[in-house]
């Protein structure tokens, strides 16, 4: 079919000044007859090096105008080979890599590995432990859930005050992590039979302060952000993910949760002790990023119950299963594949031993990099400034999406 | 809540759902007990839609995809075999060739949002580790194998037959091996190392002058 | 300047100084790192400019997402060989002066992931470092030391004669060639004019 062009006139006395005859420098948008304008589709490469990408992650973005019509994430600048050096470790060696992974959530990722291969040997860690590792997840979890919070406020224009609050809390659970494993960041805390410690004298009064705290900052936080008119404005509506592409795309965690699916790792596996303290799951029911933000809100206040129940209930005791072998470990030849409810989702580790000292086949699964699979539909439709508001929400990490 | 069906009884019920398909029960001695249903290639992307959509599994969710890299392994075996020689039966010693392995395996592992049951781990093989490397794509059926393909087309070298986008994911475009595989050989870039060992010595010992080298 | 007049001077209300103490007084206050994470020890570096260490007291928390207007690379992480030539890339497109510090293990030597197929041994193969912080991840006082060292080197610059700095220097190279990528790895695997393996000598 062929169309014409129609050129709109130029009102006379409006300063010109451009070649005339040749449309191509006019100034004035050209329309189709039927006065639909017509614009060239421009296309992005959002990132390596974005400053709202949460690292080196790639979107490439085809624009008509402001809206995406089409986006193709790239990944893999960080990819450092976890698994193929874990294949070449043993079991034990691979522990602090777990840190690496997901490196705002060393504890959780070194409880996953340390479960899958007690599943894997047969072990069993003693009481103590356990609690120590609820006690554990459920901070690394608050951690993570106020740094995202900073995170995704701060890629909407809000340099500075979140984050910066968001830091301040998580400065207090890192000096926990200090007093207990020596280092801030990567804890290589947990071992396979229980963890590597046990707590230091006064550590359950310290934690229990900041449990204590943490409530009022809470407040604080939510008076701040969650009936905030520019925030509402920017998340509500946005990225929206019905339940059924979430179940169906393997979306865990926090966003399929704000996409009204009721799935908890800790409830339905309850893995670890997790049957024994009191707790509910919060679930949205629009699944757009403000939903998202929402979860996580109140996921810390659902953490900070179990940390309650926990520090109250801590026994005495060993630490270690004293039939663990740490050191020249071989597990029986034989396969197994563990989760846990990480802060970002769905953390597995899937081992295959061949009764050698290391790990014939490692696999992480990693949370972020399943729930990226949707970020196209979400994005589909809206402005290119929703894009990093959306990615955002997803709460990815790129230790863990490239490994 | 009902308990999960054994997996035997899976099989049988899948082997009358699915005509012609042929299903294995692959063991697990390791205390974890987690076996897995070897499925054939041709029928994978039935059987998938089959669990998907059985009232009594309802497999919604496919939580983890993972390639596993098996290259050919020969294992030599001595077995005493009696045999008659020269009209006398006697016991000979005899040696054995086992092969095993050559081939990629692509594993699944399926849980139930709906039920809140699993997992169900379900394996698939290649023909070969070079020219037979195809499987049947799962993405139709769960879209979170979308990117976990991606990546094992990328590190081990399967091609998902219907992927809706098959490319390399981790690796840049134009890079030719697939470094998950066992053979794999790094490119050799420890030209110096100030406190090296074992394997690392090693590599880096290649670049020293020879007055140097030991 | 005599030393005596200039202390008499000061006495007096009357400050003197040398262009270059000025110049450089200026420049070692107001080092704008650019805004770049690689890994974990971004991360960190985020620590650093937070409430609690605080970047703002050395004059350099503004983190800049343009390379055009950042005086600092912080190689904050891992370099892998995907993400090499963006990271000379970004150097290039840095005006002069300009400096970089290679943060934690990783971006020293490849660190813990050393031994990995797509880890950049060490991002020094393709651009001149000037500190090195070691650490997995450096703690926040580490880079924080990191910044006073690299705001002494600028303070000692002379910037006449035959060791002036590079951006004074029209001949010395402000730019470095980006890798390509190659069917294996990245070509060519370093960039020999800025880094050689050490000479090795057996000692007797």
């Amino acid at each position: 079919m062929k169309t014409t062009v129609v050129e709109p006139p130029v009102p006379s006395g409006a300063p010109v000044g451009l070649p005339a005859g040749d449309g191509r420098f006019s100034l004035l948008p050209k329309t189709s007859f039927d006065g639909r304008v017509e614009t060239e589709l421009l296309e992005v490469a959002m990132g390596p090096h974005h400053p709202s990408t949460h690292g080196v992650f790639r979107m490439d973005v085809v624009l008509d105008g402001e809206t995406i019509v089409k986006l193709k994430p790239v990944f893999g600048y960080l990819h450092r080979n976890h698994e193929k050096i874990a294949e070449n470790v043993s079991y034990l060696a691979s522990i602090p890599y777990t840190d690496r992974l997901d490196y705002l959530c060393s504890m959780t990722n070194n409880w996953a590995y340390a479960l899958s291969v007690e599943k894997l040997a047969g072990l069993e860690p003693p009481e103590r432990a356990e609690y120590i590792r609820v006690i554990m997840a459920e901070l690394t979890r608050l951690a993570n859930h106020v740094c995202l919070i900073g995170f995704l406020a701060q890629d909407m224009g809000a340099l500075g005050t979140p984050l910066m609050y968001g830091f301040r809390e998580r400065e207090k659970i890192l000096d926990l992590f200090e007093a207990l494993s020596g280092s801030r960041m990567m804890c290589n805390y947990m071992r396979f039979g229980g963890c590597r410690l046990d707590l230091p004298p006064g550590w359950v009064r310290e934690a229990r302060v900041v449990v204590d705290n943490f409530p009022k900052f809470l407040e604080e936080f939510d008076n701040l952000l969650s009936g905030n008119e520019i925030l509402m404005a920017r998340t509500q509506g946005v990225g929206v993910l019905t339940a059924e592409l979430a179940v169906n795309a393997g979306i865990t965690g926090p966003m399929l949760r704000a996409s009204g699916v009721n799935y908890d790792i800790r409830k339905v596996d309850r893995y670890g002790i997790y049957d024994r303290f009191e707790f509910r799951v919060p679930l949205g029911d629009h699944g757009d990023v403000y939903d998202r933000y929402m979860i996580r809100l109140l996921e810390m206040w659902e953490s900070l119950k179990i940390l309650r129940q926990a520090l109250d209930d801590i026994p005495e005791g060993p630490v270690m299963d004293p039939n663990a072998k740490i050191r020249n470990f071989k597990p029986k030849p034989g396969e197994c594949y563990e989760r846990i409810e990480g802060p970002k989702g769905e953390l597995g580790f899937y081992l295959v031993s061949d009764g050698g000292a290391n790990p014939y086949r490692y696999r992480v699964r990693p949370p972020s990099l399943v729930n990226l699979t949707v970020l196209e539909d979400m994005c589909l439709g809206h402005n290119v400034a929703d894009a990093v508001a959306i990615l955002g929400s997803v709460d990815i990490v790129l230790g863990e999406v490239d490994r | 809540m009902m308990p999960m069906q054994t997996l035997e009884e899976i099989k049988k019920r899948l082997e009358s759902a699915v005509p012609g398909v042929c299903v294995e029960i692959v063991s697990n001695d390791s205390p974890c007990q987690q076996r897995s249903l070897l499925v054939d290639r041709d029928h994978g992307p039935q059987v998938a839609a089959w669990l998907r959509r059985d009232d009594a599994l309802r497999l919604d969710y496919l939580s983890n995809v993972t390639g596993v890299d098996w290259p050919e392994v020969v294992t030599k075996q001595k077995i005493k075999v009696k045999r008659k020689v020269d009209g006398v039966e006697k016991e000979v010693e005899e040696v054995v060739q086992t092969r095993s392995g050559g081939y990629l395996e692509a594993v699944y592992h399926l849980y139930s949002m709906e039920l809140k049951q699993g997992a169900v781990v379900i394996r698939m093989r290649t023909g070969d580790r070079d020219q037979q490397n195809k499987l049947p794509s799962l993405t139709p059926i769960w879209r979170s194998a979308e990117l976990q393909e991606r990546e094992i087309y990328d590190l081990f070298g399967i091609v998902f037959e219907g992927h809706p986008d098959l490319r390399r994911i981790l690796m840049w475009d134009g890079f030719e091996a697939h470094p998950m595989r066992r053979d794999y050989v790094e490119p050799d870039d420890y030209e110096y190392e100030p406190t090296p060992h074992d394997s690392v010595l090693a590599k880096a010992k290649a670049h020293y002058p020879p007055e140097v080298a030991p | 300047m005599d030393e005596g007049l200039r202390s008499e001077l000061s006495k007096q209300g009357i400050f003197t100084s040398t262009l270059e103490d000025l110049y450089n007084w200026g420049r070692q206050n107001s080092v704008w790192p650019l805004q770049f994470g690689l890994a974990c020890c971004a991360i960190e570096m985020i620590a650093t400019s937070m409430a609690r260490f605080d970047l703002a007291r050395f004059g350099a928390e503004v983190f800049r997402p343009s390379p055009r207007q950042a005086d600092l690379m912080i190689v904050a992480g891992t370099v892998t060989k995907k993400m090499a030539p963006q990271v000379v890339r970004l150097y290039n497109q840095m005006p002069e002066p300009k400096y970089v510090i290679a943060m934690g293990a990783c971006a020293i030597s490849g660190g813990p992931f050393k031994q990995g197929y797509n880890v950049l041994k060490g991002i020094d193969r393709f651009i001149p470092v000037d500190v090195h912080i070691p650490g997995c991840p450096p703690r926040p006082e580490a880079l924080l030391h990191a910044f006073m060292t690299l705001q002494q080197r600028i303070d000692g610059q002379r910037l006449t004669g035959k060791s002036r700095p590079r951006h004074l220097n029209a001949e010395a190279p402000s730019e470095f060639p980006v890798p390509q990528f190659g069917a294996k790895d990245l070509e060519p695997p370093f960039n020999p004019e800025v880094w050689q393996p050490p000479r090795l000598v057996r000692s007797e």
